[in-house]
């Protein structure tokens, strides 16, 4: 979208993955759209908003150049923004461990998943523009506190197993909450999503195998595993969003199909997908009140710290200060860099001008 | 489209050892794969050995240096391709000491090579190793370093150890890439600001006492003057100054950077001996 993406990259990228260049066109082309069907701009706001109820009522999708409610418009960007910054400041936990990782396979996989979540970053952010949004501006409003990113990566990681269970738990939490976003009524964003939860689930696994490799050597490993997985259990729990009873904003985003499921069922998706993994890898999942009900066809558990997860958001978790940090102080000392980038772009431009005027 | 994903199976369908294709995906080629991993006849063992192991250790601490970027670039492009960048010299790393268990008699596998060597073993060009200082000292290093080894790598794809040669063909790629991105911003930041064509002089500069070293191991120095020479004329600034310093990486002589590198570099594999990962 106009920015200087490195030529070749997709003929070099090493991911666990495919990538191409060429991925920013596939999303913001209309694939199911309504813009052909699209009311001109001079029809009354009624009617338009007849429209897009129709739209949305036959799981149509919205594209960026369709009329929609203000309303519409702000809570997406706001969505993709939260989720764009989630990416790029999901890149920390982990990214410490790069230079410190064990083996260099496991090297290799961690440098090319956290590159993952810069390239997913860039997506979303992309996506968030085709709703007028810049992408400086939302870096800014991150920078400030003004817009939030999602409070799981607010937790330390001491260990190298915090690699593998941020895999495991995170990047699984990450895919339930984003495969049904795959269906989100705005194109863009549902696209997005595809290939987003391709790639995290591919995370998921070498999160999973990582620990499953954990597990089958020394007793200090396995322990360092079962201590991830107690200390990232709840905060994973919580990465669904407050209970439904207490979530204001959601049955707006359900009525839009925005949002397909509510945080409950998705928290509930999670857990009863991850006990059968933990029981394979030899882990307890630290829930007293952790089990199957027969009458429910679900696994009952525990209800999560709920103030803790408000004293995270409002930025008092273990790391928040020191996430906002390292992002604050990179896009300040990259500032000349941008800055010499653009002059020397402006230059170019107008030597062209020169060139042709002469 | 149903909501019934594929990630429910994550517990299924693999047997108990733990099958790396199950975690992986497929599609992953082997560079070297058909590829004959016998010493040809009339090629010495321990000098190609020795070659392997200097290449190998020039791309890991080149990558172990890029690694540090993530996230403190200056952009989100730019944390791609750095990654992209290392996560490529990485792979060359990995291969080069595979290549080089497999024919010094030894037949350590890589991780022996990066994990379980310290700093007077390394025998990587002290250019490499020095801290990574700002945005333009790392791309005038990688401008250097990128077209030095490209340089001699388009040699190697002729080498006589099939391996060697496969691995010099797939890195020639890269590099060719590495090479263009670094030119490109030298560029960028020579012509931008006063500010950052400030920055890639003091980074030009500083570089100059390493060059010396790089064509004492390979005499590829005319390739290397002559890329130099373009890029430094497109972006307005001056060729860097040769001031060679004594001693050399490649005999085992390093800066203070090296051991503090590898400290971060090795800490946890050997802090726990057994372990596996």
């Amino acid at each position: 979208m106009g920015r200087h993406f490195p030529k070749g990259l997709g003929s070099s990228y090493h991911g666990p993955n495919e990538r191409s260049v060429g991925k920013w066109d596939s999303m913001t082309s209309p694939q199911s759209g309504t813009s052909s069907s699209a009311p001109p701009a001079d029809r009354a706001e009624p009617e338009l908003q007849r429209h897009f109820d129709d739209t949305i009522a036959h799981n149509q999708r919205i594209e960026p150049r369709d009329w929609m409610p203000e309303g519409y418009r702000r809570t997406l960007i706001r969505q993709i923004a939260q989720h764009a910054h989630s990416e790029i400041i999901g890149m920390q936990p982990e990214g410490e461990w790069i230079t410190r990782a064990p083996s260099l396979r496991r090297k290799a996989i961690l440098f090319a998943k956290v590159q993952d979540e810069a390239g997913h970053g860039l997506y979303l952010y992309s996506a968030a523009e085709t709703l007028g949004a810049d992408r400086a501006d939302l870096t800014e409003r991150l920078i400030e506190g003004r817009q939030k990113y999602s409070s799981i990566f607010n937790y330390p990681t001491p260990t190298f197993a915090d690699v593998g269970v941020i895999g495991w738990f995170v990047d699984g939490a990450a895919i339930c909450n984003q495969v049904p976003l795959c269906r989100s009524s705005y194109g863009p964003y549902a696209r997005a999503m595809v290939r987003v939860c391709k790639e995290e689930s591919f995370h998921q696994r070498q999160g999973y195998e990582l620990l499953l490799t954990m597990m089958r050597g020394t007793d200090e490993q396995r322990a360092m595993v079962q201590d991830a997985v107690d200390r990232w259990w709840w905060p994973s729990l919580m990465m669904f969003g407050p209970p439904d009873d207490d979530s204001p904003n959601s049955a707006q985003s359900m009525a839009w199909k925005i949002k397909r499921h509510t945080n409950d069922e998705l928290r509930q998706r999670f857990v009863d997908m991850t006990v059968p993994q933990a029981e394979k890898l030899g882990v307890t999942l630290p829930d007293p009140e952790l089990r199957w009900n027969e009458e429910r066809g679900h696994h009952d558990f525990g209800t999560p710290d709920w103030s803790e997860l408000k004293r995270v958001i409002s930025g008092d978790g273990p790391c928040n200060a020191q996430r906002m940090e390292r992002r604050r102080t990179a896009h300040e000392e990259g500032a000349w860099v941008r800055e010499a980038a653009a002059a020397h772009a402006a230059k170019q431009d107008k030597r062209r001008e020169e060139g042709s005027a002469a | 489209m149903s909501d019934d994903h594929v990630y429910l199976s994550l517990a299924e369908g693999h047997d108990e050892g733990g099958d790396a294709r199950w975690a992986f995906g497929t599609g992953f080629e082997d560079p070297l794969h058909g590829v004959d991993t016998a010493v040809p006849a009339g090629v010495d063992a321990t000098e190609l050995a020795a070659t392997c192991l200097a290449l190998g250790d020039d791309a890991l601490v080149s990558a172990q240096r890029l690694a540090e970027w993530t996230t403190r670039a200056p952009e989100l492009e730019e944390e791609v391709a750095l990654a992209n960048i290392g996560l490529d010299l990485l792979g060359q790393a990995r291969l080069l000491y595979a290549r080089c268990g497999q024919v010094d008699g030894s037949g350590r596998g890589e991780d022996a090579y990066a994990y379980l060597r310290d700093a007077d073993d390394f025998r990587n060009v002290r250019l490499a190793e020095l801290p990574g200082g700002d945005f333009a000292f790392s791309i005038v290093r990688l401008l250097v370093l990128s077209s030095w080894r490209l340089a001699h790598f388009e040699r190697l794809a002729a080498s006589p150890d099939p391996v060697l040669s496969a691995v010099a063909a797939k890195g020639v790629k890269e590099l060719t890439y590495h090479r263009q991105y670094a030119a490109d911003w030298a560029v960028r930041l020579g012509d931008g600001t006063p500010e950052s064509h400030r920055r890639m002089r003091a980074a030009l500069h500083q570089v100059g006492p390493y060059l010396g070293e790089l064509f004492t191991a390979y005499d590829v120095r005319d390739e290397v003057v002559a890329v130099l020479a373009q890029v430094t004329e497109a972006a307005g600034l001056p060729m860097p100054a040769w001031r060679p310093t004594p001693g050399a990486g490649r005999e085992g002589g390093h800066t203070e950077h090296l051991a503090p590198l590898l400290a971060e570099l090795q800490g946890v594999a050997r802090a726990h001996p057994g372990a596996v990962w």
